[in-house]
């Protein structure tokens, strides 16, 4: 299953994942001024594609300042780890068939573990920034996503259940006559849910709601260590939308097109779903936010885990 | 939860719907001619300086960016010796005009002053000046003010009697 | 105290006082114009009306005039009654009924009680449309401008020229709606404290011209509490400044000292700091240099030579001090001539030594007989006269007091007085302007004035060593006996020791206080300091002891004889001059160091009262100018405080001066005294045209002050009131904010630290070396100085408004055979000049004069006997 030039798949991903990563930002300036009924960024090169380049160069020649109150070795790691954790998670990702880094039979354990690890760039960003603000965002952040991240593993259990598989290739394989989107739709929708809050997306982004806590975690910072919080996001926004396709809408699986094109638009359609509930969604409270988690996601993950196993069960 | 489907979906709605962008330079707006843009110095209907220096229009700007300084010809006119506005700290509220009790400083429909050089965006009093009264054609204010100017005596202001004999005896 | 209750609160007033001084001092709001703390009630203007109840259950009431009504226990007023309130806004709406369209133009606005009361009246809209009544204005001099338009008839002006400054020029003519309050021709105002009509009117009529010809609002000012150095009084000021000038001087209130009034010389004579010769740069041998070099080049002379140092006495204390310390005490020498130094130490050891304490001005106040020996006060110490003008009230006050009149009831007052006048007694060698409200003068020469001094005390006590009958002296002496508060002035004016030992004689007969004059704005600190003779410097230079010689903010031409400073000045191989303006001196220095006057400089002058009082720098000068004592500074010294301690150390007998002000750690809520006002205008673009980024505000290491608008808003401390002002109160007239209570001290106690105090137990026993009758000489005059409020001053005299009014170089002679305007050549021993001739009748027979500081006959060693020659 693995590529026969696996070099290639790995300079591929990679470079394709930051890039994709890079212009989700002008995409998501230009959809949510769609929404909005504004242009966005239109004039740098053709639609403005050429703005994320000039904020690029931008955010490279910014001051790289590290507040004297700061722990300087933790707050410098801080944007390292999210980046990085993200950037493994794609090592398992089956963009189509031959193309994939690693086909490990416990992919999908991989890329929950590496985002539970995620967790750690945030809370040590928010720690070591030494700032109220930062560390409250960072406090947030932890709860948030160690709740979320429950019931995000066990939404998924259905999926392995009905594919009797770990790997992600031969869960996608495992959709072949149904993707699983219809018999695990509880899960999908679980799954959409944890996965907007493991990447701190609107509405979900109470760890850095700008409106109370200045910019949460990151608030003491800039140029490019701040830039890698902001490609940490958009990555992970990518990875999400990807997991979703493999997970739940059959991966590169579709008719005609080429696999890889199939792959590509299912991702596109779920990153542009990521931004539609930016654009619509408030934000809510952040015990709102916690009892939802535990009293209402955790609950209704055990009981698709419980039906899906029962019914299982039953058909075999 | 319906509410939330429902919100988004109504979000998503507006990917058809018209933008409200006004595209400058290319299109140019309707600029209401109470705009509040470049300021200017005005003159009276005959041609002198509007500006008496009283420094209001200074202590009203919150940015402090007008500073000049009051000067007087042979004849007990007041006017400015020099007025500088710094355009580069300039919010355009208007206050100074909203300040100005002669009409002088106006803010006029013209907002294109970019520079390179932020030094260009500091204005003097030749720079502000224009060769006219502005907003407010017929107003004079030292035909109502009661000082004693060159070419206007005690008296011969507007509502004016004439200057009281001191020594006269008659009641 | 008397309870009163104001709109049912109650509040403690002054029982002695009247309803409008209680509320005020209660921090109440109450509009006024005629009343002012100085100048007492008379109800003319109706804009304190207030509603009064009988009772507790009254609830109609009646309106009265709150400065007409006395602060009686259980007083029951109401401010806000709503008929009141409407009542006041008609006043004010009838006073501007002719009021012109001036305000923007104005140099009263923005600190016009006019402006301030309508507003806190409420009245903000004219409708009155008829047409306007106008004066034709008057040219009152070169200080005060009048726009007679603006007035409104509170009388102000004239009850403060007339009544309380003694002026006779400024009256009311006309009658109804026309009144005006001006001269009967246009000139000068004669009055010596004109410029207090300024600040006493409470709108644009009289407005400071000085300040008209660089005219800046007050909020855009820049003030930082200051001392006038044009006399040794030390008023209060406050300097306003804006873009590198400053622009005019205030009264700053201190209860013991100026009170509300300055002198027009203190006032007027600030603009010598904008003088176009002013020194700004170094000067190294004439060429422009940098401040580093020069501050090279003074080290490089200090090492390789034997420097000695020549202090001043108009200099601060911190910049003798500094010198004193750079050359060494040994070499250090007064900057005073023989003479002066050798009067003021006279005068320091009979105020330290005897049992008689030098009062302050506001003590002068309330003194009921003076005598006055051998002192010019109006043009010596000008403030003091204004001080006498109310002390000879004193005792026909008690004709008011006997009719049960309050004090406060100023034209009651007045009427029960009629134009009584207590004793003063003034003898001076020629006529003086407090002589038409003096009991009786005595003109004469400096040694028969000293013998009535000694006379009188010889009356006073037969202890007192005795000389033959003098007149007069019997009948001084029984007006100082039955007076409560005896007060004996005297001075180094006369440049007659036996004048001063006179006057400590007869204090020390009668328990009177002993108020002294001094010369210059620091003479009594020089000399508390202590210092080596001037003429020992003269002489060391002549010994070959000294190359390099060191001058400090001192025109020694006015010191002595011009042979003498000439040869002084040639003799010396290395000449550095520290000054303010290019004088003989400067033109003939190796170095010119631009010295920082009050303006630009911090510093501590003590007065004649011997009061210690802090200045401070109101600016940054944009050129070298720093001040003399930065010039001299040692390594060690990094601001103010620093001199002040090192001096605490190396003179304990000046420690205390410290304690004339704050030191510069001194904050107000965590926050710098700020001095400008949170209005100033104008920051991102005054300095725009030279560089668009605006710099910082500059530091300030030596005060608590700061060089911006940012700061604590709360009122200072005496010491360091920048400007007066409170919400709704932008006028002068915000000084009654300051006060614990309107007219009486500071919140927070008056600035200043006296630094003699007298030491009753140490039995100093009387003077007794009495002069012998003066004898005119045939064919000769014995020449005295006479004294200018206008011209006898040095620095003022570089301001164009008072050059204006200044006196030229003259000789004064009674009626002779000379004949007024000729030119004539006096000649005496240090000099000979061809100068016009003035009669003055005045003179006594044998005696002439000359004018005071006047160069070039400031040098002349007086009193000299003198030949005068006509010039054929």
């Amino acid at each position: 299953m693995t590529s026969p030039y696996p070099m290639l798949s790995v300079l591929g991903i990679f470079l394709g994942a930051l890039t994709i990563a890079a212009w989700l930002i002008w995409l998501e300036r230009r959809l949510l001024a769609l929404w909005q009924d504004r242009y966005g960024p239109n004039r740098v090169g053709p639609f403005g594609l050429l703005q994320v380049v000039a904020d690029g160069i931008k955010i490279f020649m910014k001051e790289d300042w590290v507040p004297p109150f700061a722990d300087k070795p933790v707050f410098i790691l801080a944007p390292a780890i999210i980046v990085v954790t993200v950037l493994m998670s794609f090592a398992v990702l089956p963009v189509a068939p031959g193309i994939l880094i690693s086909d490990l039979n416990i992919g999908l354990l991989f890329v929950l573990a590496l985002s539970s690890l995620g967790v750690y760039s945030v809370v040590l960003a928010g720690w070591s920034s030494n700032n109220k603000y930062a560390l409250l965002g960072g406090m947030r952040a932890a709860a948030q996503m160690i709740s979320y991240e429950v019931f995000m593993g066990l939404s998924l259990m259905g999926v392995v259940l009905l594919a009797g598989s770990f790997s992600l290739p031969t869960i996608v394989e495992a959709q072949r006559d149904l993707w699983f989107v219809i018999p695990q739709f509880l899960g999908f929708v679980l799954f959409l849910i944890a996965g907007l809050a493991e990447t701190r997306r609107t509405p979900f982004d109470l760890p850095e709601a700008e409106s109370e806590l200045v910019a949460g975690y990151h608030s003491e910072y800039s140029g490019m260590k701040f830039g890698m919080f902001f490609v940490g996001e958009y990555l992970g926004v990518t990875l999400i939308s990807a997991m979703i396709t493999v997970l739940f809408f059959g991966g590169w699986l579709g008719p005609v097109l080429p696999p890889i094109v199939w792959f590509l638009l299912k991702t596109f359609f779920f990153i542009a779903l990521f931004i539609l509930l930016r654009g619509a969604l408030p934000r809510p409270r952040f015990d709102q936010l916690m009892s939802w988690g535990w009293k209402v996601m955790l609950p209704l993950a055990l009981v698709n885990l419980v039906v899906t196993g029962a019914v299982v069960l039953a058909w075999r | 939860m319906l509410s939330i489907l429902q919100s988004i979906w109504h979000v998503f709605l507006h990917t058809f719907q018209k933008r409200v962008t006004v595209q400058y330079p290319e299109e140019k707006p309707y600029l209401a001619p109470r705009y509040r843009g470049r300021i200017i110095l005005s003159r009276d209907p005959d041609g002198g300086e509007r500006c008496v220096a009283c420094y209001l229009c200074a202590v009203a700007c919150p940015v402090s960016c007008i500073a000049l300084q009051a000067t007087e010809d042979e004849h007990g006119r007041r006017y400015p010796e020099f007025f500088r506005i710094n355009f580069s700290r300039c919010i355009y509220c208007g206050y100074c005009e909203e300040a100005c009790p002669t009409y002088a400083i106006q803010l006029t429909p013209d907002f294109e002053m970019g520079e390179f050089h932020r030094q260009n965006l500091v204005y003097e009093k030749e720079d502000l000046l224009i060769n006219g009264p502005g907003k407010y054609p017929g107003y004079n204010y030292w035909r109502v003010a009661g000082v004693q100017i060159g070419g206007k005596n005690k008296g011969q202001a507007e509502h004016e009697v004439a200057p009281v004999d001191i020594h006269s005896l008659l009641p | 105290m008397a309870t009163v209750y104001v709109d049912g609160q109650s509040y403690q007033m002054n029982a002695d006082e009247n309803l409008l001084h209680g509320c005020l001092s209660a921090g109440l709001n109450l509009p006024y114009f005629c009343w002012h703390p100085a100048l007492g009630s008379v109800g003319a203007c109706r804009q304190c009306a207030v509603t009064q109840f009988k009772d507790e259950h009254d609830t109609h009431g009646k309106l009265v005039m709150a400065c007409m009504t006395p602060a009686a226990e259980g007083t029951r007023i109401a401010i806000q009654d709503p008929e009141t309130v409407a009542f006041r806004a008609a006043i004010i709406e009838g006073l501007m009924l002719n009021h012109p369209h001036d305000c923007p133009v104005c140099d009263e606005g923005g600190e016009c009680h006019l402006q301030d009361m309508t507003v806190m009246t409420g009245h903000d809209y004219r409708r009155y449309e008829f047409d306007k009544r106008t004066f034709h204005n008057q040219n009152l001099g070169p200080l005060v401008n009048h726009e007679m338009n603006r007035c409104i008839q509170c009388y102000r002006c004239v009850r403060y020229y007339r009544d309380y400054a003694g002026g006779r020029d400024l009256n009311a003519f006309a009658l109804r709606n026309t009144v005006f309050f001006g001269r009967q021709a246009d000139g000068v105002l004669e009055n010596e404290f004109s410029g207090n009509l300024v600040e006493v009117c409470p709108t644009g009529v009289f407005t400071d011209k000085t300040l008209k010809r660089h005219y800046t609002r007050k909020w855009d000012q820049q003030f930082a509490p200051s001392i006038c150095g044009q006399c040794g009084l030390g008023c209060n000021t406050d300097v306003g400044e804006h873009a590198g000038t400053v622009r005019r001087i205030l009264n700053r209130y201190n209860h013991d000292v100026n009170g509300y009034f300055l002198c027009d010389r203190g006032r007027f004579g600030y603009e010598f700091t904008n003088s176009p010769h002013r020194i700004r740069e170094p000067l190294l041998k004439g060429q422009m240099v940098s401040a580093d070099k020069a501050r090279r080049h003074l080290r490089d002379l200090l090492a390789s030579g034997t420097a000695i140092g020549i202090g001043s006495p108009r200099a601060s204390l911190e910049s003798n001090f500094a010198l004193r310390t750079l050359v060494g005490p040994n070499r250090f020498y007064s900057g005073m001539s023989d003479t002066d130094a050798k009067l003021v130490a006279l005068m320091i050891d009979v105020l330290r030594h005897g049992p008689m304490r030098t009062p302050t001005l506001h003590e002068v106040e309330a003194c009921d007989a003076v005598l006055v020996l051998g002192e010019d006060v109006t043009n010596v110490a000008p403030r003091l006269a204004l001080a006498l003008r109310q002390s000879v009230r004193q005792q026909p006050i008690e004709i008011a007091k006997t009719l049960k009149i309050p004090l406060w009831m100023d034209h009651g007052v007045r009427d029960a007085i009629q134009d009584k006048k207590g004793p003063l007694y003034i003898a001076t060698p020629y006529a003086t302007r407090l002589d038409e409200i003096a009991t009786a003068t005595f003109h004469a020469a400096p040694d028969d004035i000293a013998r009535l001094g000694f006379a009188v005390a010889h009356a006073l006590d037969p202890q007192a060593p005795s000389l033959g009958d003098v007149p007069l002296a019997s009948e001084i002496a029984r007006a100082l006996k039955h007076a409560k508060k005896p007060l004996v002035i005297a001075g180094p004016s006369c440049y007659s020791e036996a004048i001063i030992q006179a006057a400590a004689n007869v204090a020390m007969a009668v328990g009177a206080q002993l108020m002294v004059t001094a010369p210059e704005c620091n003479t009594m600190g020089t000399s508390l300091m202590g210092a080596n003779p001037l003429s020992a410097a003269f002489q060391a230079v002549k010994d070959g002891n000294a190359d390099t010689l060191i001058i400090l903010e001192n025109d020694l031409y006015r010191r002595a004889p011009r042979a003498d400073v000439d040869a002084l000045l040639n003799a010396t191989a290395h000449v550095i001059v520290l000054d303010h303006l290019v004088n003989s001196m400067s033109g003939k220095a190796e170095l010119v160091l631009p010295a920082g006057t009050f303006a630009e400089s911090d510093g501590t002058y003590i007065s004649s009262e011997g009061r210690a009082q802090r200045f401070f720098q109101v600016f940054v000068p944009s050129s070298d100018i720093q001040a003399s004592w930065r010039w001299l500074t040692q390594p060690s010294w990094h601001s103010l405080d620093d001199v002040l301690a090192a001096m605490a150390t190396a003179l304990p007998q000046l420690a205390r001066a410290r304690e004339a002000a704050p030191s510069a750690t001194f904050r107000m809520a965590g926050a710098k005294v700020p001095r400008s006002s949170h209005r100033a205008s104008g920051r991102t673009a005054v300095l725009a045209n030279i560089n668009v980024s605006e710099p910082k505000p500059p530091d300030d290491p030596d005060s608590p002050l700061s060089f911006s608008m940012e700061g604590a808003s709360n009122h200072p401390p005496g010491a360091l009131i920048p400007f007066m002002w409170s919400p709704g109160w932008n006028s002068i007239q915000a000084t009654n904010t300051y006060q614990k209570e309107i007219g009486g001290p500071l919140r927070g106690g008056d600035p200043g630290v006296r630094m003699v105090e007298p030491s009753p137990s140490n039995g100093q026993s009387y003077f007794s070396g009495i002069p012998s009758v003066f004898e005119p000489r045939e064919g000769e005059w014995l020449l005295v100085p006479m004294y200018y409020i206008f011209g006898s001053d040095e620095l003022s005299c570089s301001a164009p408004g008072i050059a204006e009014l200044a006196t030229t170089p003259h000789v004064a002679v009674n009626a002779g055979d000379l004949m007024d305007g000729e030119e004539v050549e006096v000649r005496c021993a240090d000099g000979m000049f061809r100068l016009p001739v003035r009669i003055r009748t005045d003179l006594p027979r044998g005696m002439a004069g000359l004018p005071a500081g006047v160069l070039p006959l400031a040098g002349c060693g007086l009193p000299a006997w003198s030949t005068i020659v006509r010039i054929t």
